[in-house]
């Protein structure tokens, strides 16, 4: 294949993910614009077997069928509750494949004796921190969310002065690398061998709650890694791709900080969530009373209620209740009423977590709205059906200064005529903190699992006459 | 060779500012999907594996390559296919009711 003809491929493949990017700005181009993308991916591999000088075909052919199993295989078996865990470990196989090919370049040449040009060296260097980075980074977050490691943050003392000492080093190593004309092997596994402890012991003080922040940015890194490697091995889709998924693993962040008014430093470096930062604030509970309310009447306010708002949280996705919502929902309507969900950008645990959780539950994602669309609208809401949802709809960070949370955006539930929280018991969210909503007059509390009680509301308001 | 150098970095800088404004038009609904999607792209790096596992460069490249190629493609089947599933269920509710 004449090599302008393989540019021009290229060209294709990634116009293709361009396309199907675009396409996802709607649920209903979505399915069609992920199938273009990986026919983009499809083009960009066949390009790459035909044309970039491949002698051997059965290493490539092994890797492909061993790891198109193991892929094919985990987003079959994964649940959606796991997405989080899925994504995260995802990530880290590309760092990973990234590291190993700026490695596999670098042992090239030192084999051969080849001298690199300086452009190829730094972005070897650059590859190999940003992969391995993203690897272990990765690997950390994915045994936390799957609860092999403790979510509150592990910290000690000197940590960030550790990490900074790292990160110098590596940039030493790198730079005498680069500058000593032959690839000297030293300073190539002192640079992996720092890179990858760096990614463990820069997300391993974050704590569970803020790992959407952490998948969102590993998920840019994943990018940046590949456009590295496309710096590398001097290719452009790789360049154009990775840039793209760097994109949009920043603007993902970005929205998840501002959802938890935090910024991205706070959330690296803040340990927030556990240790000193959880302190209580400083409105205390006593002498507030909390009114408790039974199945049955919850389920004859719902069921005369003209709009319910339901404000879903983790805690529900925990319990594995997310049919039982629905169920309720269209028990509901049956009667006349209408019900609408209103989503935290933070209510699950990544970006558009919930949506995909109620989604699997046959939610049409019409009744879905996000935290700006709906929240005018509890005004006007007879109910706020909040379920496994704590810090949320927390009226102390509209109004306590004092509180850990203050300033972050929230759900006005508390602006609804009535409330409805069913909730475990009365403990506290994840940042540690009181919520007012609970004590508020116009709140009841129905205490108990959220399946067992979202079951026995479907249940009274089936005998609902 | 420097030249190669600023090219790439001009379309990389093109790039992500093109990425910018694809993904801020994606609404929240589908963020996870975006970023499982946006996952399976970052396996192009799959690309750069198979000319390593390939070159015929001695068992180390082979070898590495072979890690390599699994990874990258874990990444790029595990990332399209888990989207997928994903959207299907986005699409089927309208027609199912």
């Amino acid at each position: 294949m004449p090599g302008a003809l393989a540019e021009i491929l290229y060209l294709v493949a990634a116009v293709c993910f361009i396309i199907g990017l675009k396409r996802l700005s709607s649920p209903g181009t979505a399915v069609n614009g992920n199938r273009l993308s990986a026919m983009g991916m499809l083009i960009a591999m066949v390009v790459t077997l035909v044309d970039r000088g491949i002698v051997t075909y059965s290493v490539i052919a092994a890797g492909l069928v061993v790891g198109s199993a193991l892929g094919l295989w985990m987003a079959r078996a994964v649940k959606m509750t796991a997405m989080p865990q899925m994504v995260a470990l995802l990530n880290g196989f590309g760092g990973g494949a990234s590291l190993l090919v700026g490695g596999a370049e670098f042992l090239k040449s030192e084999l051969i004796g080849q001298n690199l040009g300086l452009d190829t060296s730094i972005t070897i260097q650059l590859s190999l921190l940003i992969g391995a980075v993203t690897l272990t980074g990765s690997i950390v977050a994915f045994a936390k969310l799957q609860e092999l490691l403790p979510g509150r943050p592990i910290t000690f003392p000197g940590l960030q002065v550790l990490n900074a000492t790292i990160f110098l080093a590596i940039v030493a190593l790198s730079i005498y690398q680069v500058a000593t004309p032959e690839s000297l092997l030293w300073p190539f596994y002192a640079v992996c061998a720092l890179a990858l402890l760096l990614g463990v012991l820069l997300v391993i003080p974050i704590g569970g709650a803020d790992m959407p922040v952490v998948i969102s940015l590993l998920n840019s890194y994943s990018g940046i890694a590949a456009a590295m490697t496309g710096f590398v091995i001097r290719n452009d889709v790789l360049i154009i791709s990775g840039a793209l998924v760097g994109s949009s693993g920043i603007i993902l962040s970005q929205i998840m900080c501002r959802a938890m008014n935090r910024s991205l430093t706070n959330v690296l470096f803040g340990a927030f969530g556990g240790g000193a930062a959880a302190v209580t604030s400083g409105k205390s509970a006593e002498g507030l009373t909390v009114r408790q309310v039974s199945a049955e009447d919850a389920a004859v306010q719902l069921g005369y209620a003209r709009s319910v708002i339901v404000v879903p949280g983790y805690g529900l996705a925990v319990a594995q209740a997310q049919h039982l919502v629905r169920e309720l929902a269209d028990q509901i309507e049956k009667r006349g009423g209408e019900v609408k969900y209103a989503i935290h950008p933070v209510a699950g645990r990544m970006p558009g977590h919930m949506n995909v959780l109620l989604a699997e539950a046959n939610v049409p994602y019409e009744k879905l709205f996000d935290m700006d669309a709906v929240n005018g609208e509890f005004d006007r809401a007879d109910v706020a059906l909040v379920i496994g949802a704590n810090d949320v709809v927390n009226p102390a960070a509209r109004t306590d200064s004092g509180s850990p949370i203050y300033g972050m955006p929230i759900l006005n539930a508390d602006h609804a005529r009535s409330v409805i929280v069913l909730k475990r018991g009365m403990g506290s969210g994840f940042a540690g903190i009181e919520n007012e909503l609970f004590y508020n007059p116009r709140t009841a509390m129905l205490f108990g699992d959220a399946k067992a009680s979202l079951g026995k509301l479907v249940t009274e308001l089936k005998a609902l006459a | 060779m420097l030249e190669t150098l600023i090219g790439g970095i001009v379309i990389f800088t093109l790039a992500t500012f093109l990425g910018v404004e694809l993904i801020n038009r994606v609404p929240t609904t589908l963020h996870t999907p975006l970023m499982s999607g946006a996952n399976a792209i970052s396996g192009i790096t799959v690309v750069g594996a198979m000319i390593v596992a390939g070159g015929g460069h001695g068992w180390i490249s082979a070898v590495l390559g072979f890690m390599a190629v699994v990874l990258g493609m874990m990444n790029v089947v595990g990332g399209y296919a888990v989207t997928d599933r994903m959207l299907q269920m986005f699409r089927r509710k309208p027609e199912a009711r």
